[in-house]
């Protein structure tokens, strides 16, 4: 037959050698407001198999679009942190009270929240994310409403605490009461869904850097979520971001605040575990 | 009138031949290494409609992984090997193998198969995210793959 074994063979190792020596596009630092020095890269977690350094989403983007994120006087999701700020503040349902009236100061309570986050939360007895945390205190303490998982409130809110943890590490824990969690997001990670079957890991450790048609392919990391996404003009959520990746492999997408999504940004989250807290970050 | 009557029986004639020539995803035959000996039309394959099926996002999209020096298709990735030479590296039934299911050719290749109906986990609705339900097709239809086979025969170096 002409096709040997070895030409195979030589067309495999190339692709190896392809992901091995990918790199993100730069070198670039990202320093916010002249002040803020983040860390996007960092070597893997150990138990991240397939990746020996983690880069965060910047590294991949364009300058002029990297730019946009080293000064919040040009960032355009900048406008939820003070949305997210007021609403803080705000006295809503049923016990007349606000966030502030629990927590006070949203600069002293809320630093170093973001960067642990999905975390086991003890009384529920099950992993939790900000977003499911914020919505307990809504329905639980305030007698408020839920808001829509990955609406424009949440979205804002979730941003305006990221704020508080922005240049820390993120340290998600993956051992413990999570673990069993944690390794249901690591097997949705690496699950082919869809007609195209494609699994995240196929673009994001397989192909990072790589481009598929105009898209130059990141690790897939949440470090800098919510995110801006210029494409769509406003701040995305995480949940949000997972759906369209699913879709985009034509599959019957999970829904935001389902366990399996849940789970997965548990597991998508650890892999950037030591990556620097960025949101709200600029995306395309 | 008689001239109608002729060409309407002509073209009932060739649509009939069509439909009976036409391998179904399921009855295709694979060899052992994943080559497809026979048309999966019974019909030549058009070279330039297969270009247009390999450059456009709606149908094969086949620029989104691959690089084709000869195509105008702006952005063309590089998740797969550059296609450029391709016919001189496989012959046609290898090719027709690799675009209807490259998975038989590459064991867990990342390239989508593009002529298979079953075994997908959460198959969805086109792009819509919601799921497929019945209206589950093959990626591309038997003349759509031998069109793409016929160009990709042209890449010679
Ligand atoms: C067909 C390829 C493909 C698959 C499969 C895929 N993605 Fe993506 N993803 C992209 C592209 C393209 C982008 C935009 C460019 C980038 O940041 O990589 C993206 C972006 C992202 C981002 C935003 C990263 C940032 O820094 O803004 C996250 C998070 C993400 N993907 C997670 C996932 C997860 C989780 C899965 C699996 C459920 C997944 N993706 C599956 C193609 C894919
Ligand atoms: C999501 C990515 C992706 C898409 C879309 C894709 N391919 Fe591929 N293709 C690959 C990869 C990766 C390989 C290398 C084989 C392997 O998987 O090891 C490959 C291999 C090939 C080869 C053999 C390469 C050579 O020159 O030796 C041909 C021919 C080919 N593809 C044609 C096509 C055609 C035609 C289409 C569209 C109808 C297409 N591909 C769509 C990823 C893709």
């Amino acid at each position: 037959m002409k096709r040997t074994g070895l030409l195979q063979a030589a067309g495999l190792i190339g692709l190896i050698a392809m992901a091995t020596t990918a790199t993100a596009q730069d070198d670039n630092q990202l320093v916010v407001n002249g002040e803020i020095e983040m860390i996007t890269d960092a070597p893997a977690p150990e138990n991240i198999g397939g990746l020996k350094t983690i880069y965060s989403g910047w590294r991949f983007r364009q300058s002029e679009m990297q730019a946009l994120q080293m000064d919040d006087f040009e960032n355009p999701g900048a406008y939820a942190i003070d949305e997210g700020v007021e609403m803080w503040a705000t006295a809503e349902g049923s016990e007349g009270k606000s966030c502030a009236s629990c927590h006070e100061d949203i600069e002293d309570s809320m630093a170093g929240v973001r960067a642990v986050y999905p975390k086991w939360n003890e009384s529920k007895g099950q992993v939790m994310t900000l977003a499911q945390q914020i919505n307990d205190c809504r329905t639980e303490q305030m007698g408020a409403e839920a808001w829509k998982y990955d609406g424009g409130d949440m979205t804002s809110m979730e941003a305006a605490i990221s704020l508080q943890s922005r240049g820390m590490p993120v340290n998600v824990a993956t051992d413990g009461p999570v673990a069993e969690t944690w390794a249901k997001g690591e097997e949705i990670y690496y699950t082919r869904y869809g007609q195209l079957e494609l699994s995240c890991a196929n673009c994001h450790e397989d192909n990072y850097d790589n481009y598929i048609r105009a898209d130059h392919l990141s690790q897939g990391q949440i470090n800098g979520f919510p995110a801006f996404r210029i494409k769509t003009g406003k701040l995305t959520q995480t949940h949000n971001r997972f759906k369209g990746c699913v879709r985009d492999t034509r599959a019957e997408t999970f829904s935001p605040g389902s366990d399996e999504f849940v789970a997965l940004e548990l597991y998508v989250a650890s892999r950037g575990n030591g990556l620097s807290v960025e949101a709200p970050s600029v995306r395309p | 009138m008689k001239r109608t009557l002729i060409l309407a029986a002509a073209m009932i004639g060739s649509g009939a031949i069509l439909a009976a020539e036409t391998v179904s995803s399921a009855d295709v035959v694979y060899d052992e290494y994943g080559s497809i000996a026979a048309s999966l039309s019974g019909t030549a394959g058009d070279p330039v409609n297969g270009i247009e099926v390999m450059s456009s996002r709606s149908q094969g999209n086949c620029v989104a992984c691959h690089q084709v020096s000869d195509l105008s298709a702006a952005f063309q990735g590089n998740v797969g090997p550059s296609l450029d030479g391709a016919a001189d590296r496989w012959d046609e039934a290898q090719l027709r193998g690799i675009v209807a299911n490259a998975k038989i050719t590459f064991p867990d290749s990342i390239m989508p198969s593009f002529y298979k109906e079953t075994g997908y986990i959460r198959a969805g609705n086109a792009y819509t995210g919601k799921a497929a339900g019945d209206e589950l097709t093959t990626l591309l239809t038997a003349q759509q793959i031998e069109d793409v086979v016929a160009y990709l025969a042209t890449l010679k170096e």
